[in-house]
Formats: C-alpha cells, sequence, structure tokens
C-alpha cells in the first residue's frame, strides 16, 4: 500500500493530488480543478479545467460564468467518476446542498475521501450523504464544539410559521444565504403546508430558478420589487443576510428579523447580529453529525480541513482516533453561510 | 420552565420596550401562581441561592464532559450559564466524548436528588417534548429544589433539574439560579407589566410591591379581584417619589410656590415600618444595605423623602460632591473605612407618614409644618432639614440662584405650597430650575459607533483640553446634545479624519473644536487629565474654532467644585 502523504499534500489554499497534478477546492486559479459545491469559498473563477457534478458546474456557470459546454469542463453524477494519473476519482452525495458531493480518490489501493461542507439530516434540496469507507477521511468541523447540537429542523420552521402567524400586521424577513439555505428554508416551508406566496429578494432569484429547474418544488415566489407593501403583511420574506438591516427593508411592512443559521445556537452571536428570531437551521453537520460520521466511517486517519478543529481533534484524541488539522484557509464563508 | 424560557428567549431578542412589556403581561395573565411570581422575581435579579455559584456549575459540568471541550466550548459562547446549558449531556443522545472518559470524582449516585413524590412518576417522560402542565419540572418546584440545597447537595439537586430540562429550560434555569440574566428588564418595567396585566394603578403596584416577598401570591390574588387590597400596617413599603418637571415659565409667584435648593446627591426615602427600615432609591430599589449607619440612626416611626449626601472634609463638613457619593453606592457591605472616609447623612425635604398616619394628601404647607417638628426628633449627626430660600421674589430667586457657590447645589426647587404629595410628575406642581451649567471648548480624540438606532453613526465622542506641556488629554466623553443633521456631520466629520482604527473606536484627527457643557467637574484619579465631567454633552460644534485655542487643562482645573 502507497503511503498517502507520498501522494497526497494538503496545502493552505487546497488539496493536491500529485500524482493526477490537480487540486481540490482550490482558493486560487489551477490547471484542473475538482470542486466539491458551489459555494464560494469552495468553488473559484478562473481555472482551467473543472471536474465537479452536473449540479455543481450549473451553479458555477451562474455565479461566475464557468463555461459548462466547453469540454474541458466535465460534470459527473454521483457515483460517477474519472481516472487521471492513476488515481480514480468519483463524486458521492455530501447532503450540503444542490450537487454537493464527496470526492473519493483510490490510488494504489489506497482510499482518501474530502468531503467538502456536508450534514446528515435530512434536506429536501439535496441526496443525503453517503458513508463512503476510508483509509484517510477529509472533513470540514464548522460545528466543532460540543455546543452546536442542532434542533430538528421541523421544530425551527415551526417556530418561524408561529411568528408570522402571531403578528399578521407584520412581516417576517429571514435571513438565509443565497445558495442552499435560501431555498432549503423555502422547501420546509413548502413541506410544513406554508402555501402562501413566499416574497424573495432579487439576490435570490436566479438560483431559486435554478434549484427549480433541477426539479426541487420551491412553489410561488414573488419578487419583494415588484410586490407593494400591503400584500407582505402577514408573509414570510428571504433575503440574503447582508440585506436584513440595509435599506432594503424599509419596504417592508414592520418586518421581524430572522437569521436561518447554526450561529444561531448561541445567543451571544444572534444578539450580535441584531436578530428578533434566530432559526437554528443549518446546512453544516452539528457536533454529533460529526462525531457520528467520524465513528461510521471510522478511517484510519481523519484530517481536519477547517472550522473548531481543536474541539474535533480532542474527542479524536479521546477516542483514540488518529486525527490532524490541516488549517485551510479562505473559508470565512461559514461565518455566512453555515 | 417551559413557558418561562421561552418568555426568557423572546426577551432577549426584543429590542424595543414596549414589546417586551407585552410579553411579561401576557405571561402574568397566562401562568400560573406561584411560578410567574418566582419568574418575575427572577427576572429582575432579586432572588439569590447562595449554594449555586457559577464555580460550582463548572465544577458539576467536569462530571459530565471532558475539561478540555469544556474550555473550548467555554471560550467560544463566553457565558458559563448558556455553555452548560448546551452541553448538558441528554438521555438518548450521544455524549460529547466518549463514555468515561472525563468523568470526575464527585459520585453522583448516592447523593441524587429525589423529586416531590407527586412528580416522582411522571419525571421519565419531561426531557420528551410535553404540553405545559404536567409532568413538566415547573418554575416552583425549581425555586424550592434550590433554596433547599446545601452548598453539600447542590451539584445533585442541580443535576437532577437539569435533566429534565431541554436546552432552552437549562438556560432558563441556570440563569434563575446564578442570576445575571441581562434580559433589560428592570423593577419597574416589571410592575408596569403587572399593573397593565390586571388593569390596577401603577402606584399601588409600586407601593405593594415591596412589602410582599416573592411569589407575591396576595398581590396576584389582589389583582385578579380574588382578594382585598393588601394591607401595609407595620411594614416598610416603598411610596413611590413626587417629581419634578423643569421650570420653563419665565416666572413664577412665589406666593404659590416655596423654593428650596435642589442638592446633587441621591434621592432616596426611608421608612420605618413594624421594626423594619429601610432605604429606597428613586426606581424603588432597595439600597439599604449600602448605608447602615443611615439605617441604624433612623429610629422613628415615620417615612422621609429627602437626599443622600456625603460629607466631605475639603467642605469642611458640608456635602460634598456627587463624586464623592459615588464611593458609597452599589455596596452590598461597606467596610469601616468608607463609613469614616465618606460619613453619609440625609437633606430631609418631606414627611410622608408619621406614627402610621398618612400625611400625603396634606398640602405642602401643613407637611412642611410637621416637618419642621419632626427632624429634631432624629439624630443630627445624620439627618438635617432642607432649608427653605427666603427669596423677596422671582428676581431675588435668580439672583440667589446664579450665585449660589456650594458645589453640591444643582439648581432650585419650587413647590406649590398647597399641593398634596402624588406619584410621578404632575404638571404646575413642582419645578425644578437648575443652574447653568457650566462650558468649555474641547477637541475631539477618539470616536466610537453608538447604540439602536445609532449603530451606523459615529456618535459617541472622546475629547480632551491641553496640559501645559501641549499635550492633549482626554477629559471627558459626551453622546448627546447635538441635533440629528449635526450628528450626520460629526459622523462624516470621522470617517473622513480617521487616523487609527483600534476595533469600535476611530482616532480622528486633533483639528475640531467642541463646545461641551457639563453640570459640575471633578477631580479623578482614573483619567490621566485627573478631571471627571458631571452630564457631559456636546453645546455646540465650533468649525470656526482652531484646536489650538481650545480650553487648557489649568483652566478646567479652576472650575473643580
Ligand atoms: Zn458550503
Ligand atoms: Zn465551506
Amino acid at each position: 500500500m502507497a503511503k498517502a502523504k507520498t501522494w497526497i499534500e494538503p496545502h493552505p489554499g487546497g488539496i493536491y493530488v500529485k500524482p493526477a497534478d490537480l487540486w481540490i477546492d482550490p482558493s486560487r486559479p489551477v490547471e484542473r480543478a475538482a470542486v466539491t459545491h458551489g459555494h464560494a469559498d469552495h468553488a473559484r473563477s478562473g481555472h482551467g479545467a473543472v471536474f465537479a457534478t452536473p449540479e455543481t458546474l450549473a451553479i458555477m456557470a451562474l455565479r461566475y460564468g464557468v463555461d459548462v459546454a466547453a469540454s474541458h469542463n466535465r460534470g459527473f453524477a454521483y457515483g460517477d467518476g474519472f481516472e487521471l494519473g492513476g488515481v480514480r476519482f468519483s463524486f458521492h452525495p455530501a447532503g450540503h446542498v444542490l450537487g454537493s458531493a464527496q470526492i473519493l480518490m483510490e490510488y494504489a489501493g489506497e482510499r482518501i475521501v474530502v468531503t467538502g461542507d456536508y450534514k446528515r439530516r435530512s434536506d429536501p434540496t439535496c441526496k443525503p450523504f453517503e458513508v463512503v469507507p476510508c483509509d484517510i477521511f477529509i472533513t470540514e468541523a464548522t460545528f466543532g464544539l460540543p455546543v452546536f447540537r442542532h434542533p430538528p429542523t421541523a421544530q425551527e420552521i415551526a417556530k418561524l410559521i408561529g411568528a408570522v402567524r402571531a403578528e399578521p400586521d407584520r412581516s417576517v424577513l429571514v435571513g438565509a444565504y443565497a445558495l442552499g439555505k435560501a431555498q432549503r428554508v423555502i422547501a420546509e416551508l413548502r413541506g410544513a403546508g406554508w402555501d402562501a406566496p413566499i416574497y424573495i429578494h432579487g439576490a435570490l432569484e436566479k438560483m431559486c430558478a435554478l434549484y427549480a429547474g433541477h426539479g426541487v418544488d420551491l412553489g410561488e415566489l414573488r419578487l419583494v420589487s415588484e410586490a407593494d407593501k400591503a400584500e407582505m403583511a402577514g408573509q414570510i420574506i428571504l433575503a440574503p443576510p447582508s440585506a436584513l438591516n440595509d435599506r432594503w427593508s424599509r419596504r417592508l411592512p414592520d418586518p421581524v428579523t430572522a437569521i436561518a443559521s447554526g450561529w444561531m445556537r448561541v445567543r451571544q452571536r444572534a444578539r450580535q447580529r441584531m436578530v428578533e428570531l434566530p432559526l437554528v437551521i443549518s446546512d453544516h453537520a452539528d457536533w454529533d453529525e460529526l462525531t457520528t460520521t467520524i465513528a461510521e466511517v471510522n478511517p484510519g486517519e481523519t484530517w481536519i480541513t477547517h472550522g473548531s478543529e481543536d474541539g474535533l481533534l480532542r474527542w479524536c484524541e479521546l477516542t483514540q482516533r488518529k486525527a490532524r488539522a490541516l488549517h485551510l484557509v479562505g473559508r470565512d464563508l461559514e461565518e455566512e453561510e453555515a | 420552565m417551559k413557558a418561562f424560557a421561552a418568555l426568557i428567549d423572546r426577551l432577549i431578542y426584543t429590542r424595543s420596550r414596549n414589546s417586551k412589556l407585552a410579553l411579561i403581561v401576557d405571561y402574568l395573565r397566562h401562568t400560573p401562581d406561584p411560578d410567574r411570581g418566582w419568574a418575575i422575581a427572577a427576572l429582575t435579579e432579586s432572588l439569590d441561592f447562595p449554594a449555586v455559584k457559577a464555580a460550582m456549575v463548572r465544577a458539576l459540568l467536569a462530571t459530565r464532559v471532558e475539561e478540555e471541550l469544556f474550555r473550548l466550548s467555554r471560550h467560544f459562547v463566553g457565558d458559563t450559564a448558556e455553555t452548560a446549558a448546551l452541553l448538558w449531556p441528554e438521555s438518548g443522545k450521544p455524549l460529547p466524548f466518549r463514555e468515561g472518559v472525563g468523568v470526575g470524582s464527585i459520585g453522583l449516585a448516592q447523593g441524587r436528588w429525589t423529586p416531590p413524590a407527586a412528580t416522582r412518576e411522571q419525571s421519565s417522560q419531561v426531557s420528551l417534548p410535553s404540553p405545559e402542565g404536567e409532568g413538566e419540572l415547573s418554575v416552583s418546584q425549581a425555586v424550592d429544589a434550590l433554596s433547599a440545597a446545601t452548598r453539600s447537595d447542590a451539584p445533585a439537586i442541580l443535576a437532577s433539574l437539569l435533566d429534565r430540562l431541554d436546552a432552552d429550560g437549562r438556560y432558563a434555569l441556570l440563569k434563575l439560579a446564578l442570576g445575571g440574566m441581562r434580559v433589560g428588564v428592570s423593577a419597574r418595567l416589571a410592575r408596569q407589566a403587572f399593573a397593565q396585566a390586571f388593569d390596577v394603578p401603577i402606584d399601588d403596584v409600586e407601593e405593594l410591591w415591596h412589602a410582599i416577598p416573592p411569589p407575591y401570591a396576595p398581590l396576584f390574588a389582589w389583582g385578579e379581584g380574588r382578594a382585598e387590597r393588601p394591607d401595609l400596617k407595620d411594614v416598610a413599603f416603598f411610596r413611590p417619589f413626587m417629581l419634578a418637571h423643569p421650570l420653563e415659565e419665565e416666572s413664577i409667584d412665589l406666593a404659590d410656590y416655596a423654593a428650596e435648593w435642589k442638592w446633587d446627591g441621591i434621592r432616596v426615602q426611608i421608612v420605618r415600618g413594624g421594626s423594619a427600615t429601610r432605604i429606597y432609591s428613586r426606581g424603588g430599589e432597595e439600597i439599604s444595605a449600602a448605608f447602615p449607619e443611615l439605617v441604624a440612626a433612623f429610629d422613628q416611626e415615620a417615612v422621609i423623602d429627602g437626599e443622600l449626601l456625603v460629607r466631605g472634609e475639603v467642605q469642611g463638613g458640608e456635602a460634598a460632591s456627587f463624586n464623592a457619593l459615588q464611593q458609597r453606592l452599589g455596596r452590598k457591605t461597606v467596610p469601616k473605612k468608607m463609613l469614616a472616609d465618606y460619613p453619609a447623612f440625609v437633606r430631609v425635604y418631606d414627611l410622608l407618614a408619621i406614627d402610621g398616619n398618612d400625611l400625603r394628601p396634606l398640602p405642602w404647607t401643613e407637611r412642611r409644618r410637621q416637618l419642621e417638628g419632626f427632624v429634631p426628633r432624629l439624630a443630627d449627626s445624620h439627618f438635617d432639614l432642607s432649608q427653605i430660600i427666603e427669596a423677596r421674589d422671582f428676581d431675588d430667586l435668580a439672583q440667589r440662584r446664579a450665585g449660589a457657590r456650594d458645589a453640591a447645589i444643582e439648581g432650585v426647587m419650587l413647590k406649590r405650597r398647597d399641593a398634596p404629595y402624588v406619584a410621578g410628575r404632575r404638571a404646575g406642581l413642582w419645578y425644578k430650575w437648575k443652574r447653568d451649567p457650566l462650558t468649555a471648548d474641547c477637541v475631539m480624540m477618539y470616536a466610537q459607533r453608538g447604540n439602536g438606532r445609532r449603530a451606523s453613526f459615529y456618535s459617541d465622542y472622546t475629547f480632551g483640553c491641553w496640559s501645559d506641556a501641549g499635550e492633549l488629554l482626554p477629559v471627558g466623553k459626551a453622546y448627546s446634545g447635538f441635533t440629528d443633521e449635526e450628528l450626520k456631520w460629526l459622523d462624516k466629520f470621522v470617517r473622513d479624519n480617521t487616523l487609527n482604527r483600534f476595533g469600535p473606536v476611530r482616532e480622528v484627527e486633533k483639528s475640531l473644536v467642541l463646545e461641551v457643557a457639563f453640570d459640575s467637574i471633578h477631580s479623578s484619579k482614573r483619567h490621566k487629565s485627573g478631571l471627571a465631567m458631571r452630564f457631559p454633552r456636546i453645546a455646540r460644534i465650533r468649525r470656526d474654532k482652531p484646536a489650538e485655542e481650545a480650553d487648557r487643562i489649568a483652566t478646567l482645573l479652576a472650575m473643580v467644585t
């Protein structure tokens, strides 16, 4: 068996796969990149060739103008993959956002999995995470502290619907990240029986359309810019978190401000964001999901890319698992999209 | 505990005072006794459980959560109660560490607290979402258990309570047990909520509140019309203060109004009823513990209204500045040296009750007559009578006001001679006529963003004056006095003239002169300039004045009182 450290190199700017001369989620433009999912801290523009799921390519085309049609960019369905320099690459569901994938690499009898971002609980907008056995498991740790235990999503959705119904003269404005979180909140609302039109900020329009185009049922969406103030009373409005306290929100009927994020678990954090209704809805694994996943995958070694690595490292140490932190840079988007 | 936890959570995230009020009103109306009483006592920080302290909670957590994981979590969250609430292991969920690792030496099995028989059968189901009421740990059960705890069994008792709650419930319980709720609910707001919830006069609530201990069952019974107003005979209860409007009239007739100096201390009410003596501050908070010598000296069955002051040596035994008084405020115990260095006394303004008779309905002239007869019955070491200013007419009074040099004089009070003592501010009865403020020309040095509505503006300014060595030294900080237009201008000035950033603070080019008004100025060891202003505010922006011509520290020193 080859020694992993001879063919794979973690760098602050991404993971380099030597025999294939390919980077995974590189933070700078490279010749060849395999991309786990469309979030900006994993998917960047300017690469020579991109390997990803078709959904991720579509998202990259929408956000960064990546040319999906170009033959050097290649899309692979879950379970499929390609071979390069003797390394077999394949894509497996990560349950994070539409198209998100773990990337499995097999080389000289060794198996390495890069999770990108992931979660374990159900999400109507994407395929659930699959456990892929491996020798080295390269995981994220955004919520790698035992204080992070996300409550059931249905409970948070019920809280949101309850807040709208409690004050029918007002509206509830939910700050939700434009890729993934916004569509998931909408889909969860539909699942909970919220049939009314949902109003959205213009910045969410194209991504919602992309999701709908991939068969995710978001129901009737209306643009805030085309609605009048009165009709939005008693309704739910979604916007990127950055729009919550800016002038844009003045056109809404006395909005209750909410943010949907795993960070909302900690009151001090929620207070800092001036939120009135914190919704603990996350697209990242919480502590229990992270530790359960490592236990299930049961790799020979765990590498931690980014997040609260100290907490997860300590857990690995206590459970006698070999682990190390990679300290990847440029993953600060987690502050917004988690 | 669920309803209480939900209330706390909503209060945390609710910014407006009216919305907070509405939430408490709703809670009081829909929660049974005695839970609502304990809840309101917890919100206003009126509970204390000596056996439960933060260090004990940390030690308890160490028996459940591995030490390093706790430390990392505490560091991230920043609050012990919240960290503990989030980390507490729930049955049916995996532990945050491998079983057996990190469990300390405290054996919980033996010392486990047994809930009362009535709840014991149901206790297995309470960690699941259950409807209000049955099986759920109530606030009063928690209070009972915590009150009964001793230092040795407190960890086991707290553990058994935490086991019965979800994360929000655990947060509420730990905040109730440890204090430090920080949900922006003052005692005043809570009492207003009570008055509003049961549609009873706020003045009555204010009076009754201090006479009845938590969980205030007789108060709720009265509020809901199930019982008579509680009888307060033989109780040292608080009477809401009568307050004054600022004088805006050009002149008033001294035949109708009596004039008295307004002293720069803190307004207090001293009440002796039954065998207890209590001192209340203006908001109705009890501050007896900070002034034990006054409690001891007030030996008459009476209620007085007066100004609490500290005698200063500098003034030859007269009332000292507010600065001296500040040394005495907010203490739970008072060191001997403090009593000797800053002796407190009360300058008595009014007599509200004597020997069980309520004097408040009487006109001021009659109360004053009785007051003059009463004050000599008190120890003159700790009590003196506020003197009436004998002015010929309003102009004469204005002159005396302008000539008053006493540091402890804040201005003049004008009281309508035929007015009864009524709670709150009533038009035309009492006026305060403050001394004209002092001013100084200072240079803006630093600016910081404001809060709430002003969060996007640099609205808090630190300003300084010149030392003899030609160095600018900070002399104060102000965040008021300007118009919205001026604020916009100041904000732009700060952004355009930033030299350095230190977190939320910006250091600016030392070029802008601000005319600062303040009530008085005192020496202070806390500031490099050795000065501290009282109530500084921006009077004018002096764009016309070069920074070099701003005032010197020496000029300010001459104004020190
Ligand atoms: Zn992501
Ligand atoms: Zn990420």
